[in-house]
């Protein structure tokens, strides 16, 4: 009788959404999920917020005639506070999708919360690849960069031009590790080799110690494998000890716009990084930017406009399934492509990885500056199918 | 080349200098510490946040008004000492009589409440700030690349901490503070004012920090979080020396950063808790910390 009662109320369910067309509960609601105040806050934190705004507008307000509305918390980089946000946003507030989720360890708890509850996640803000690899979802999403796309351009591409040994400084914990060692991979497949490394603790203050063993190793390259104020720091000291200025190069391997803006050209010239967008890159992507800019008072990173390109994604998505039920609404994300001021010509694997091109990029000397934010040279574009894991190998069950 | 358990002699005396660099900053701020609770009987938890308020004005100097480092290496302790005997005057002062815990909880919450406005207004990331163009730059040691600026932080903080040593153990204002803290009523009872002279050893202890804050700005990025990732450190750092004792935090300083400095040769991965195990070990063999005066 119990089984039968279950079964008709299923049933009933089930029909109930298949025969409601548009929102369900009568608005479009997208949850952005990140540090606000912590060591990630400027990396994305409030500006992503502002950057889901913008594209709410771009898309004119509403979809399918419900209002959109986008809501906002702070994870504090922690796991399980993020997990009680999400179960709330989509048990009783009816947040149809989740964003942006800086932090890897943040993102997977997320990501599996969205897959037990069938619901969307698109993550702009973490780097680890497993969110479209072991731990996949079919309604989970990876828009903006990833640790293989980082390791593919600096990694790669430095190889090319000369870079050919490598001294790594590593943040002692899984995100540095998988970095250096995805990294050290491309180098050594490359034809360069890695000389050595040193794993220094999360949040050191002195990176001196670190910097003379990388130096006196003579390696053309030092990855910083690490991300944060710890690689701000490891890079205005090495300013100070004149490590560029003796022929070797610093690259970052997880660094945008919003550190180098914090670090200043002074120190930062001549640091060589990965990202997923930059400004200045076209006329579209510098108005873009400049609005940007108006209402956050700083320009976008790949961050911030890989936010804005996630969500004016997912509501052309909802558009076209006509409906915000998850299954219908994942489907044609899988299948649409992408076209807007950050993915250009992107397209999205079965994985849910969303590939696109990026950008090999060295900060500028000061006196190359022309006005303000302008950071970048831009040394290479890496096509997405080099920068991307190929979605067919990413060990993701859902790609046969 | 010379090698001593592995490491060429040349990296190990490189390391050594380290360690000795950034014990001039564990010394500096212990110093500050160890004088506030030495005289004040207070823990002052916001010590982390006043380095980096002291960090800051030097930044807010620079951006709003134009005044350059020297400057502000007097300026920034004064003002951000001012603002500390303000704190002491309206608050810390309520404090004394209660249970030391009640001090404790306060400048903790008033370290949280700087750093959160400060990250509230300035972000995460922090600012840059230059090293002045007249220690920029750096020499050959033969063993090491020596940024000047980073011996100017030996020099500079060695003669500050002794210098407050002797204003404190061998000067008669020194006397008087620390008879006041013995007997706070038998020295007032000899005209000493002895309220006025409690403000001033925590403007004094405070403005130490504010001035290792500026000392570091060029080294480190000025940002909201730089207390505390060094407090922790440094309140290791008094432990080990002994509560209350200035040579002791001093000497301790140094030599802490000189073991860390060490251990980033041997075992980086170790760095961040050498301090703390020598803490657990001092502890151990002796409670007062190793120039404690009571046991």
């Amino acid at each position: 009788m119990r089984k039968m009662l279950l079964a008709s109320a299923a049933f009933f369910v089930a029909g109930a959404a298949a025969a409601v067309a548009a929102p369900s509960d009568g608005k479009v609601k997208i949850g952005i999920l990140n540090d606000q105040s912590g060591v990630y806050a400027d990396f994305g934190g409030k500006s992503s917020v502002e950057a889901a705004k913008m594209a709410v507008e771009d898309f004119g307000g509403s979809v399918l005639g419900v209002p959109v509305e986008i809501v906002d918390a702070d994870h504090q980089n922690k796991p399980d506070i993020a997990s009680n946000i999400a179960r709330q946003w989509f048990d009783t507030n009816q947040v149809d999708a989740i964003m942006e989720l800086t932090t890897s360890s943040v993102a997977l708890a997320v990501q599996a919360i969205a897959k037990e509850k069938k619901k969307i996640d698109i993550v702009t803000g973490a780097a680890t690849t497993e969110l479209t690899g072991k731990q996949c979802s079919p309604y989970g999403f990876h828009w903006a960069y990833d640790t293989h796309a980082l390791a593919v351009g600096t990694g790669g591409a430095l190889v090319k031009q000369g870079g050919d040994s490598w001294f790594f400084l590593t943040a002692d914990y899984a995100f540095g590790y998988s970095l250096e060692q995805q990294t050290s991979d491309f180098v050594k497949s490359n034809g360069g080799k890695v000389l050595g490394s040193v794993r220094h603790p999360l949040a050191s203050t002195d990176y001196s110690s670190f910097l003379l063993q990388a130096q006196s190793s003579g390696a053309k390259v030092v990855g910083l494998a690490n991300a944060g104020a710890d690689t701000q720091n490891a890079i205005k000291q090495a300013a100070e000890f004149g490590i560029t200025q003796g022929g070797q190069r610093l690259a970052a391997l997880l660094f945008t716009l919003a550190e180098v803006h914090g670090l200043g050209l002074q120190a930062a010239q001549g640091l060589t990084l990965t990202e997923g967008f930059y400004w200045n890159r076209d006329e579209e992507s510098r108005k873009f930017g400049e609005r940007f800019l108006k209402r956050t008072g700083k320009m976008p990173n790949m961050i911030h406009a890989g936010t804005y390109s996630a969500v004016l994604q997912y509501l052309k998505a909802v558009q076209k399934a006509g409906t915000d039920e998850t299954e219908a609404v994942a489907k044609v994300m899988h299948e649409l492509p992408v076209d807007d001021v950050f993915g250009r010509g992107g397209t999205v694997g079965k994985n849910g990885r969303m590939i696109h091109d990026m950008y090999l990029l060295e900060v500028k000397k000061p006196a190359e500056s022309k006005e303000p934010w302008d950071y970048y040279k831009v040394l290479a574009t890496i096509p997405g199918k080099d920068a991307y894991i190929d979605p067919a190998k990413s060990g993701c069950d859902l790609v046969k | 080349m010379t090698m001593i358990f592995g490491v060429p002699l040349q990296a190990l005396l490189g390391q050594l200098l380290i360690g000795l660099i950034n014990g001039s900053f564990y010394a500096l701020l212990s110093l500050g510490l160890a004088i506030i609770f030495g005289l004040l009987r207070m823990i002052n938890f916001a010590h982390g946040a006043q380095y980096m308020l002291g960090a800051f004005t030097a930044y807010l100097l620079l951006t709003f008004a134009g005044i350059g480092y020297w400057p502000a290496l007097i300026l920034a302790p004064v003002i951000v000492g001012l603002l500390g005997t303000v704190v002491e005057r309206l608050f810390l002062r309520r404090l004394y009589a209660l249970d030391p815990l009640y001090g404790l909880l306060f400048t903790f919450g008033l370290a949280l409440t700087l750093e959160g406005t400060f990250r509230y207004i300035y972000g995460a990331s922090g600012q840059p700030y230059a090293t002045p163009a007249a220690l920029a730059g750096g020499t050959n040691l033969g063993f090491m690349f020596l940024p000047i600026y980073r011996g100017w932080v030996v020099v500079v903080s060695l003669v500050v901490c002794l210098a407050t040593w002797f204003l404190i153990e061998r000067t008669k204002l020194g006397a008087y503070l620390r008879a006041a803290t013995e007997n706070a009523t038998l020295v007032q009872a000899f005209g000493v004012n002895v309220p006025v002279l409690l403000t001033f050893t925590y403007g004094l202890g405070v403005a130490l920090a504010a001035f290792a804050g500026v000392l570091a700005a060029p080294v480190y990025q000025v940002s909201p979080l730089m207390g505390s990732n060094i407090i922790i450190v440094v309140f290791a750092v008094v432990v080990v020396g002994g509560m209350g004792s200035i040579m002791g935090s001093i000497i301790t300083g140094y030599m802490l950063g000189i073991a860390e400095g060490l251990t980033k040769v041997f075992y980086p991965e170790a760095s961040n808790i050498v301090v703390f195990v020598i803490m657990a070990i001092v502890l151990l063999i002796r409670p007062a910390g190793l120039f404690g005066r009571e046991a």
